[in-house]
């Protein structure tokens, strides 16, 4: 049997890498992917919970989180094109539109 | 114990890879592993239905969507101005601190329950009673936001021929 904390631990350690992905990266997408992995991590705290006290909550808040999840991915990704389309860049240091 | 074993590995090195390298097909591809993995991890959790529910959502429709998205802006090709910003020691730094924290309040915090149940195992089955019952205004809500940022979706990324932008 393995201890909650390790599947705890993987969590968070997929959480921080999508932390690293998201301040790092200058690639609008690698970015949008770093959220995604954060998400997914979180996810992974859910489930192990849920296992943990048997209880169906969990699992059911996995469900709205990846339901939310597809729609952001769904209009993230179609503001990322419309950028593209405008600025012809995707590097977010050079989106600065409104910036002061 | 040995399936953990081989899958955090695999999950941890997919999302380092994403973050990591500097071909941004590569990154999608990596981040896809990293969902894999995943999925099986919440398999081996016996979450039959979040694990099947990963495999078709992540693995199935948002990399493809990533890797659409990353074919019809051409960001695969690297810019020569480097992947990486220039304030990316402050955002290790941030991420360091975060784990940290997290890292803290997990192996500080006792066992919660003793890992003997008597109550069985969850069925899919009983997700999908909870859902039609307790939690079926929430599953309508995010069944009408779906439909919205699908709409929204295609209006924001429909090619404007001409006029005004």
């Amino acid at each position: 049997m393995i201890p909650l904390s390790w599947y705890l631990l993987l969590s968070a350690t997929l959480f921080c890498l999508g932390i690293v992905g998201f301040l790092v990266r200058r690639n609008l997408i690698t970015i949008f992917m770093s959220i995604e992995l954060m998400l997914n991590g979180v996810n992974l705290s859910f489930v192990t919970f849920a296992h943990q006290w048997h209880l169906v909550k969990g699992q059911i808040f996995v469900f709205f989180v990846m339901v939310v999840a597809a729609a952001e991915a769904a209009v993230g990704l179609a503001i990322i094109i419309a950028i593209f389309r405008a600025r012809a860049t995707l590097a977010v240091d050079r989106i600065d539109l409104m910036k002061l | 114990m040995v399936i953990f074993a081989i899958l955090a590995p695999l999950t941890v090195a997919g999302g380092l890879a994403a973050v990591m390298l500097r071909n941004t097909v590569h990154c999608a591809l990596a981040v896809a592993v990293a969902f894999a993995g995943l999925a099986l991890l919440f398999l081996q959790l016996n979450a039959q239905f979040a694990g099947f529910a990963q495999i078709l959502v992540y693995v199935g429709a948002v990399a493809i969507l990533v890797v659409f998205a990353i074919l019809l802006t051409r960001s695969s090709e690297t810019p020569a101005t480097g992947v990486f910003s220039k304030t990316w020691l402050t955002g290790l730094v941030i991420a360091a601190a975060v784990f940290a924290v997290l890292a803290w309040a997990v192996l500080g915090s006792r066992t919660a329950l003793p890992h003997e149940q008597i109550e069985p195992q969850i069925a899919v089955a009983q997700i999908g009673y909870a859902l039609m019952g307790r939690y079926v205004l929430p599953l309508e809500i995010v069944a009408v936001l779906l439909t919205a940022s699908m709409i929204g979706a295609v209006i924001v990324a429909m090619y404007e021929k001409g006029g005004a932008k």
